[in-house]
């Protein structure tokens, strides 16, 4: 019995020090933001890694979704004769939901999981420990140019990942289901909302880029070093960053668009 | 150093279609388009019952948009709902005595007003208020009055 209690409690503190620790590590992060500005060549080289290498993910996923979404809606509003709405419905449900989340979540396996196993490789070959020997701050030398890269490339996805799903709706809708092109777009444009609609959604996007990014550079930073610890390290990363994602949404989408 | 430089130019690439895509869904997707040429003028329609008009819903003319709903409010002396309508500023020839109608596109769907223009020498102007108006139709308040016409009937 109490070595249950006791083994809730460390549990207990574990979690703590880990939420702790997290949280340093942003302050200490953004502490390093500042000194990017004179080494930007940096944040240009994570984002070639981060962001450009994600963009083919994206771009396919995007197509996907958006060809998948017109598909189901065509079939759905169909039945009520309202098959002109079809345009409405991708949009707004790509532009609004699942443009950003499905973005993290790709961002999370394809960009988060490879952020965590380098940092953490490089923590456990000391290479981290090795740059502080010659005074260089791994915080800034390392970390803050990859959370500003990934902060600046997710917002970016999103917008690519919402367009193309709106391209690839329209080649389904238009071309292989012959809704009217015309109906399709002015019904778009008269329900979607610049700042209701697109600017939250990219709010969003900034948000969960900012998570993701933070919780795969800590994952990484806080690792066993360990090639196991390095594993699961990655793992969590993926994990935790997708519960992060859809509790957040849910937490967003009900300040945005509740009404509250 | 060549590889430095290509991957400066992939990630100028990355950010580009980023940037384009935002700006394909704020022209394309996005009503913003509608807002960048000139905010055209306000008038002022007051309406018994606006049923469910909306802000942005369409003002039509002849079935051809010429403006939309941007405000609505309730007036406080009497009663009547507030309608402030933006008119693009193309359609600057619209008489004083037009007349304002709310319809409804289809038979569920979403409410608009529609003008019907009038013969007078003079045009509507910003801040000017149409006179003629015509409330929304409820339709439970026509079924409700089709009943009880048919009731007196028997």
């Amino acid at each position: 019995m109490i070595e249950l209690l006791r083994s809730l409690g460390r549990w207990g503190l574990n979690t703590f020090q880990r939420l702790g620790r997290g949280h340093m590590f942003l302050v200490q992060m953004m502490a390093g933001m500042p000194s990017l500005t004179f080494r930007f060549s940096l944040v240009i080289q994570q984002l070639f890694y981060v962001g450009v290498l994600s963009v083919l993910i994206i771009l396919i996923s995007g197509l996907f979704v958006g060809m998948v979404l017109g598909l189901q809606g065509y079939n759905t509003l169909v039945d009520f004769g309202a098959e002109e709405s079809l345009g409405v419905l991708v949009s707004l449900s790509l532009v609004r939901e699942l443009g950003p989340v499905v973005t993290a979540l790709l961002f999370a396996g394809r960009a988060g999981s490879a952020l965590t196993a380098e940092i953490g490789l490089m923590k456990s070959t000391e290479q981290l420990s090795g740059m502080e020997m010659m005074a260089v701050d791994p915080m800034k030398r390392i970390i803050a140019p990859r959370f500003l890269a990934g902060l600046i490339s997710m917002p970016l996805l999103a917008a690519i990942f919402s367009a193309v799903g709106i391209f690839g709706a329209f080649l389904i809708g238009h071309g292989l289901l012959g809704v009217d092109d015309g109906a399709f777009w002015s019904q778009m444009q008269a329900k979607t909302d610049w700042y209701e609609d697109i600017l939250n959604g990219v709010i969003k996007s900034i948000v969960f880029g900012f998570v993701v990014t933070w919780i795969a550079l800590f994952e990484g930073y806080d690792a066993t070093p360990t090639s196991e610890g390095v594993g699961r390290a990655t793992t969590r990363t993926v994990v935790h960053s997708a519960f992060a994602i859809l509790g957040l949404d849910f937490v967003l989408t009900a300040l945005m668009f509740g009404d509250i | 150093m060549n590889s430095k430089r290509s991957t400066e130019i992939l990630v100028g690439l990355f950010v580009a279609a980023g940037i384009a895509a935002l700006f394909v869904l704020a022209m394309k997707v996005s009503n913003l388009g509608d807002f960048t040429d000139d905010k055209g003028y306000e008038v002022v329609a007051n309406f018994q019952n606006i049923g469910g008009l909306k802000p942005r819903s369409p003002v039509t003319m002849a079935g051809v948009r010429v403006g939309r709903v941007t405000g609505i409010s309730l007036d406080p002396d009497t009663y009547d709902a507030r309608v402030t309508i933006n008119i693009y500023r193309q359609y600057d020839n619209i008489p004083v005595d037009t007349s304002a109608s709310i319809f409804t596109a289809g038979l569920l769907g979403e409410q608009y007003i529609s003008l019907s223009p009038g013969a007078d020498d003079f045009y509507l102007e910003d801040g000017d208020v149409i006179d003629l108006t015509q409330p929304a139709v409820v339709l439970e308040q026509v079924i409700g009055q089709f009943l009880y016409s048919t009731a007196e009937g028997d």
